[in-house]
Order: C-alpha cells, then structure tokens, then sequence
C-alpha cells in the first residue's frame, strides 16, 4: 500500500498570473465536452463536499440526458460544523469557481448557472455580485452562452442536502426528495443538473489548468489530489490549510495538535471521532475516513459527553422533521444520553441508543439522519466511560 | 394599498411572480422589515398566487425567516462546538446584561433582538457572532460589548 505523509499544497488559492481562470476557461472551450469529460474522469477526482461522487461521471450522466434545459449549481451552503473552507474559497478565488461552472455548463450544455450561498455568508454577496458581474460580461464578450446567477438560503443546514437544496431554490420548504431520480436526472426545476460543492469546482478549473497527470500524481489510487481542510478546536494552528489525501491521522495531529489531543472528530457533526489509539492506523481519504474537510481537535480537557451532546443538539433542531426516524430519532437520542447520565436509565442502554442509530442510517430518507449513527457509535465506544459518568 | 402591500408588489416586480421567487421576496421583506409579519405574508401570497398558509409554512421552515416581530438589529451567537470550547457561554451572558434581554427576546426599546444560531462557519476563530450580516469573529466579553455600544451609537 503506498504510505503518503502530511504535505501541504498550494492549488486551491494559488493565483497563476500567466494563466488566469478565463484563460483556463478560453483553453478548455477549445477542446470537445467528451475530452473535458474524459479528462476529469482520469483525474479520479471525487466530489469534495463529502460524499465523494466521482465529478466527471456526474458531468457526463447529465451531458448524456436529452434535455433543452440543464443546470449547473454550486453548493455553497456550507453548513457542516467544524467547515469553513468555502467561505474561503468564495472569499479569495471566486473567479476559480465561476470558471468550473462555466467549463460544466459547456460539458452538459446548460445555460444557467447558480450559486446557492447560506445566509450566514450573506456579507460575502456584495463582493461576489460585483466579481459575477465583471465574470457574466466576459463570458458575453466571448458569445458564451452561459449566465450565473447568486441565490441565498435562509439558516437551514439540511439545505446543503442536494435535493433539498433545489426545493429551497423552488421556493419550497427545504425537504430532501425520494431518490432516485438522481439530480443528473432531475434535479432543480425537475431538470438534469448538476450540483457540485465550491472546492470541487475549483480543483475542476485547477484539472483543466494544469492536467489530470499532475492533479493524480498527488493523493492515493482511491484518494486523488489534494483536499482543503478546516482545522479547529484544541490545535495551535487553527486555520485552512490544503494537503495531499491519504496521510496518517497520526501526522496530521503531529502538526496540528496541541501534544495532548486525545481525539479528532473527522468530517464534522455528521463524522466519525477518532480515538488517540487509532491515530496511526487511520488514513484521511476514500480508502479510511473520508471528510468534508472538517478537522476538530479535542484534548484532554474536554468531556467527549459534551461533544456529543452538543452535536445531537444541533442534530435535533437541524432535522427537517420530514421522516419520522430522524425527527424522533435526533430527540430520542439526546435524551438517552441525557438519562445515562444522570441514571435514569442503565448503562447498557447506551446499546439501544445505537441500535436506534442503526435504525436511522437504514430508514431515513437523507445524509442527515442516515449518518448520525457515525459520531454516537464511534464517541460512545471509545469514550463509554465519559458518557456514563 | 398599504405601504407593505406596496413593498411587497415592488419585490415581486423585481423578482417575478414564480414560486421560484418566493425565497428571493420573503428574503427581501426580512431585510427591511426583519421577520415576516401576517400582512406581509398575505401580500406575498396574493402576489405570487399562493394560498397563506403555504408561504407561511414555508417561511416556519427557515431559521432566518423570522415570523415574530424582530428588533432593528438581530444578533446571533454561535453556539456550537467550536465556539462552545472557546467560551461562548460568556459572551451569551454578557450580551444578555449588557442589553438586559435573554436569549430569544427582544429589548423593550425593539432596537436588538438577542438569538444563538447552529455552526457560522468560523470555527477557527471563535467565538463569533452575526449583527444582522455583519459578521464579528474572535469575540471577547469586552470586544462584543463594544460591539453592540457601537450600534447603539450608530442608532442614536
């Protein structure tokens, strides 16, 4: 197995001045959408949001719907706690992700783009309407035609789920839709889209500039490329920082902790929390833990029952209500832990708990209550203890 | 018609009368008005040709769509992980004695109205918190009392 090691990367927010995005975009326009696809799907790179759907299949199912109208829309509803790369991104490059919007409105043939932006970024849209606007009169000046246009969400986390996503856009309450029809398919207004997250975009820009030989080269044969992590809680470095894919966890927190973590949630709310003895063995990619990006650090002097209640709390309020085993799911959960705790109920109660997330990660409907079982299980069998005392 | 029918009307001018404009037009109501009042829900669902009920069950899905009346400015503390392990509870209590309202009320004077809000997305820099869209990272006590002087100031 190849053994990678922390190394930082610099793709993401590194600003080529030979090579400017437009160029990139007037460069890629030459060749056929079929190349372009080709290209991204040789790069192997997997949706950085957290699913990890590899983008260029995406592209090529909607490319290969026979539909007049397509769209193309980033996902910039960051809501996942522990991220914060997007807003980074959307800060410093946005003309990286106008650009792989433009490159995929090419591939699929749409010719309307969005952005949906969560509504606690809303200070960002000034900027951003006025580098769009400078962005949409270059694509007309060039007789592309193709138009991006910002939306805003309203505060609601599961807004980030794709479907739910377009019923927000729709107009509706943000509720995830029955699956299949998949978004390439039909997706916002019922027609093939495609909705790739914010850094995704950008690496698809960074493909086109650079090539997917240099883009493979880094990461692993299941983990390609480079990744942008956000790094908090109890690290001395807290902060963004992109790095190749498949290091150990062990080097990551050599660099980043502050010498007495004892855990490292992965992938957010919705991750999984590694225990200190695990460090050596897990690997930061498709192939171990995969992550959104969010890294939050826990040391010693942290109680891993507040960690965890405070994620069922914002499991409980983020819950659309729509299916019941995630509504009653969220809440039952909570206040189990909140009865071990203070013994109202027994110890071993904690295992019914996690049958019952069990239960959700089968029967409801969406990511968010299908993957609560992923921090409950892996907090309370490495830190049973701290839950029940 | 009254001068929120009025607004209403200009918003769906500007956004158009789809079911697709209907985020875009509760948005711009909440930016002026900050929460959605029974008229102005009404107005919308007589511009957009929807039934009442159906805005507001859209509007109650929303976090920042409020549907009780809201102060000038809506402060909102972030109250999950990051900015727990950094102490927001002290930032939450000094608010709350500095404007002498609790966590979901608004001052008598309806010039602020006090709320918490799930993961802003500055996890690296916490504590924060939101005025309105403005946004205030790497709080403390002291900082975000001075904050909240300053837009006392300002309304003056």
């Amino acid at each position: 197995m190849e053994q990678k090691h922390l190394k930082r990367v610099d793709l993401i927010f590194e600003w080529d001045e030979k090579n400017p995005p437009i160029q990139v975009l007037d460069e890629t326009l030459q060749k056929t959408p079929d190349a372009i696809i080709l290209e991204m799907i040789d790069s192997g790179l997997k949706g950085r949001g957290g699913a990890g759907f590899p983008t260029g299949l995406k592209w090529k199912f909607t490319r290969n719907e026979d539909s007049d109208i397509k769209y193309v829309i980033c996902n910039a509803d960051e809501g996942e706690p522990g991220t914060f790369k997007d807003r980074e991104i959307l800060d410093r490059v946005p003309e990286k992700i106008f650009t792989g919007m433009a490159i995929c409105g090419y591939v699929i043939g749409a010719k309307e783009g969005y952005i949906y932006l969560r509504a606690e970024y809303n200070f960002l849209l000034k900027s951003l309407q006025q580098k769009l606007d400078k962005f949409n009169q270059q694509l007309k000046d060039r007789q592309i035609e193709f138009t991006i246009f910002l939306r805003s969400g309203s505060g609601a986390y599961v807004c980030g789920e794709e479907s739910a996503l377009f019923e927000s856009m729709e107009g509706k309450r943000g509720e995830p839709r029955n699956k299949p029809p998949y978004p390439t398919v039909a997706g916002y207004n019922s027609k093939p889209t495609v909705i790739n997250n914010v850094e995704t975009l950008v690496y698809t820009c960074e493909i086109c500039r650079m090539g997917a030989d240099k883009f493979k080269a880094l990461g692993t044969s299941d983990s390609r490329g480079s990744k942008v992590f956000s790094v908090s809680g109890d690290t001395t470095k807290p902060g963004i920082y992109e790095l190749e894919l498949g290091m150990p966890l062990k080097d990551f927190i050599d660099e980043f902790g502050d010498d007495d973590a004892k855990a490292v949630q992965v992938g957010g709310a919705s991750g999984h929390c590694v225990p200190r003895k695990k460090f050596n063995d897990t690997i930061i990619g498709f192939e171990g833990i995969p992550t959104g990006g969010s890294m939050m650090i826990f040391n010693s002097s942290r109680s891993m029952y507040n960690v965890l209640h405070d994620y069922l709390e914002f499991f409980t309020e983020e819950s659309c209500g729509q299916c019941t085993p995630c509504r009653v799911g969220c809440q039952q959960l909570l206040k189990g832990i909140e009865a071990v705790k203070k013994g109202e109920r027994p110890p071993s109660y904690l295992e019914d708990l996690k049958k019952l997330t069990l239960t959700m990660k089968i029967a409801a409907k969406c990511g968010l209550g299908q993957s609560v079982a992923n921090p409950f299980i892996s907090i309370v069998d490495n830190f049973k203890e701290e839950i029940i005392y | 018609m009254t001068n929120t029918e009025n607004f209403v009307h200009e918003l769906a001018e500007k956004h158009g009368r789809t079911r697709n404009a209907l985020m875009p037009i509760l948005q711009g109501v909440v930016a002026r008005d900050k929460y959605l009042s029974e008229e102005a829900m009404i107005a919308v669902a007589r511009e957009l040709d929807l039934s009442a009920a159906d805005v507001y069950g859209t509007a109650t899905f929303y976090t920042f769509l409020d549907t009780v009346p809201r102060g000038k400015n809506v402060i909102r503390v972030c109250k999950t992980i990051s900015c727990h392990m950094h102490n927001k509870d002290e930032i939450i209590k000094a608010l709350e004695e500095q404007l002498r309202c609790k966590v979901g009320e608004t001052t008598s004077d309806k010039k602020f109205t006090l709320l918490t809000a799930n993961c802003l997305g500055w996890c690296h820099k916490g504590p924060v918190m939101l005025v309105n869209d403005d946004v205030y990272p790497e709080l403390t006590t002291q900082k975000a009392i001075e904050i909240v002087q300053e837009y006392i100031r300002k309304s003056n």
